[in-house]
């Protein structure tokens, strides 16, 4: 076997080794909706679904914070 | 006026709407006259030999990929981003003067930019860089455009309510990014009258890479131009305005996530397949082919994401015209990307180099991709920025229809004429000698340019229609209320 085959099969096993790994980690993400600390990423989707200004924001920027400027709203 | 609701304030977002037809029916209609030139070249003096020097190909040629790049798609990305921007960060443009001030301005500077390109480019002033050929005024102008719209994002960005950024905020400001980083480095230029001590035009510049070094760093721009224009402010537009329209949430978050990191680290590095057989280091060639072809998953990750968020939901394609639009942007952008990985590989490549494969290829993507979603975003916009319903809905199928006949007309002639004369280039027979003339591709490509010109023609009737459509709502749509605004937008039939 001379080195341009050695190479070939290098990369076709390579791509098909990317190509698992990823799709197995995109299942995994759909698998668990939650990370390791128990974020929901999914939620985030209502992000662009509840999106008037009076809606409710999925993540405040701060209580503190929100109030001030929401003050302009009331 | 004090205890007036807080809402969302569109002006900016209206004015960039404006352009984005209008340039977009400039840019197309200068593509179309270009393309009945290649199928009839007495048409370069159509208005006779006096003026031929502004009506020929070569004149009007960057006048087309620069309306349709820097005028309709900038306009269309400004014009969603003043729209989405607002609301997935949940704050008012008119709760800050300043940035109402930076928006205004970044809309008259901006227009001051494409009136010096136009006469610029008319008169014959280029720097003859594809896609950058403005001169070292214009490009500092746009410099300062850039940073307007820049702190105009980040300004937004900075009083948002909602703390966590929407998926597309990050599209949009890895525009702001790629755009700014690939537009400096490729601009480098030295205008040749300060540094000779007056010699020349006072506007004219030459590059500060030469040979090699030059083609690299056009093709790593060129190509990213593609990515931070064409791709990633488009792929913004869709994670917002097809989840909204239909009601339906993205498919995985998480999956649009890792699609975007992988598109941030893989397009970049994939600019060197345009030069595949030329004088660039082997081994840049290679990378560039093997991340062309990764380019892939990170592409398809978006757009199986879009087409998974229809799920269960698949009838509004057949009953929205809007979500039509989209569906097909993201069948088209699957579908594009999956054929530029192909003609990135070297064999492959050397076929397709130089032939009308490569405008295939441009056109199915921006033609069927990048112009359907932008306008589907303004659609989706319209009623709720007029306050009025979108004028007709039977007018919007019309246009949907004529246009993917011209897009399929576009890159199906191109296919044959690409792959016809890649073939003939290169035809030789058992001596080395060449079986074909340069003329002889000419002629047996003859019936493909018609093709091409009657598939654009099309695609600018649409335009008119698309135009049409909008300036009715705008100005004779029924009144809406803003119930009537949550997910599909209402249409009158």
């Amino acid at each position: 076997m001379d080195i341009a085959q050695l190479q070939a099969y290098g990369y076709f096993f390579l791509v098909l080794f990317l190509v698992v790994v990823l799709y197995s980690y995109i299942y995994h993400l759909y698998k668990n909706r939650k990370d390791h600390d128990g974020v929901d990423y999914e939620k985030y989707s209502n992000m662009a679904l509840n999106d008037d200004i009076t809606d409710k924001p999925v993540n405040k920027v701060s209580d503190k914070e929100t109030k001030k400027v929401g003050d302009k709203n009331e | 006026m004090e205890n007036r609701p807080l809402e969302y304030d569109y002006t900016v977002a209206k004015m960039f709407m404006l352009t984005t037809v209008l340039l977009g029916i400039v840019g197309m209609l200068v593509g179309v006259i270009l393309a009945w030139q290649l199928a009839f070249p007495s048409v370069n003096t159509i208005l006779g030999s006096g003026v031929a020097e502004y009506t020929n190909f070569s004149r009007l040629r960057p006048l087309h990929t620069d309306a349709v790049i820097f005028g309709f798609t900038l306009s269309g990305i400004w014009a969603t981003w003043y729209y989405v921007g607002q609301r997935v960060l949940k704050v008012s443009m008119a709760e800050s003067k300043v940035l109402m001030f930076l928006g205004k301005l970044h809309f008259w500077l901006y227009l001051v930019g494409v009136v010096a390109v136009v006469v610029s480019l008319l008169l014959g002033i280029t720097t003859s860089k594809e896609y950058a050929e403005f001169e070292w005024p214009i490009d500092i102008a746009i410099v300062i455009v850039w940073v307007i719209w820049g702190l105009s994002l980040f300004g937004l960005i900075g009083m948002r309510r909602e703390k966590s950024l929407y998926i597309s905020i990050w599209y949009y400001i890895a525009t702001f990014l790629g755009i700014a980083m690939l537009y400096l480095f490729n601009n480098m230029e030295i205008p040749t009258y300060f540094a000779s001590g007056g010699i020349g035009a006072w506007w004219h510049s030459v590059s500060m890479y030469s040979g090699t070094n030059d083609a690299l760093v056009q093709w790593w721009y060129g190509h990213n131009a593609v990515a931070f224009g064409f791709t990633v402010p488009i792929v913004a537009m869709i994670y917002y305005f097809l989840p909204k329209e239909s009601g339906q949430a993205v498919f995985s978050y998480k999956l649009s996530l890792l699609s975007f990191w992988g598109l941030m680290f893989v397009y970049l590095w994939a600019g060197g397949h345009h030069l595949l057989f030329s004088t660039v280091p082997d081994w840049m060639q290679t990378m560039s082919s093997v991340f062309s072809v990764i380019l892939i998953l990170p592409s398809w990750g978006s757009a199986i994401n879009m087409l998974l968020t229809m799920k269960g939901e698949w009838q509004q394609v057949a009953s929205s015209p809007l979500i039509k639009f989209m569906v097909l942007a993201s069948t088209f952008y699957m579908f594009s990307t999956l054929e530029g990985p192909i003609q990135a590989i070297k064999s492959v490549n050397a076929i397709a180099h130089f032939t009308d494969w490569i405008v295939g290829h441009v056109h199915d993507g921006t033609l069927g991709w990048v112009a359907f979603m932008i306008m589907a975003a303004l659609f989706h916009m319209a009623p709720r920025v007029f306050k009025r319903e979108i004028y007709s809905k039977s007018l919007m199928n019309t246009q949907f229809w004529i246009q993917t006949l011209g897009v399929v007309l576009y890159f199906t002639s191109m296919w044959i004429a690409g792959i016809t004369q890649g073939m003939m280039w290169r035809a030789h027979d058992e001596f080395g000698n060449l079986a074909y003339s340069f003329i002889d591709t000419v002629t047996v490509l003859h019936p493909y340019y018609t093709i091409r010109a009657v598939g654009g023609t099309l695609y600018l009737i649409g335009m008119f229609l698309f135009a049409w459509n909008m300036y009715k709502t705008m100005t004779a749509g029924r009144r809406v209320e803003e119930n009537e605004l949550q997910n599909a937008s209402p249409m009158a039939a």
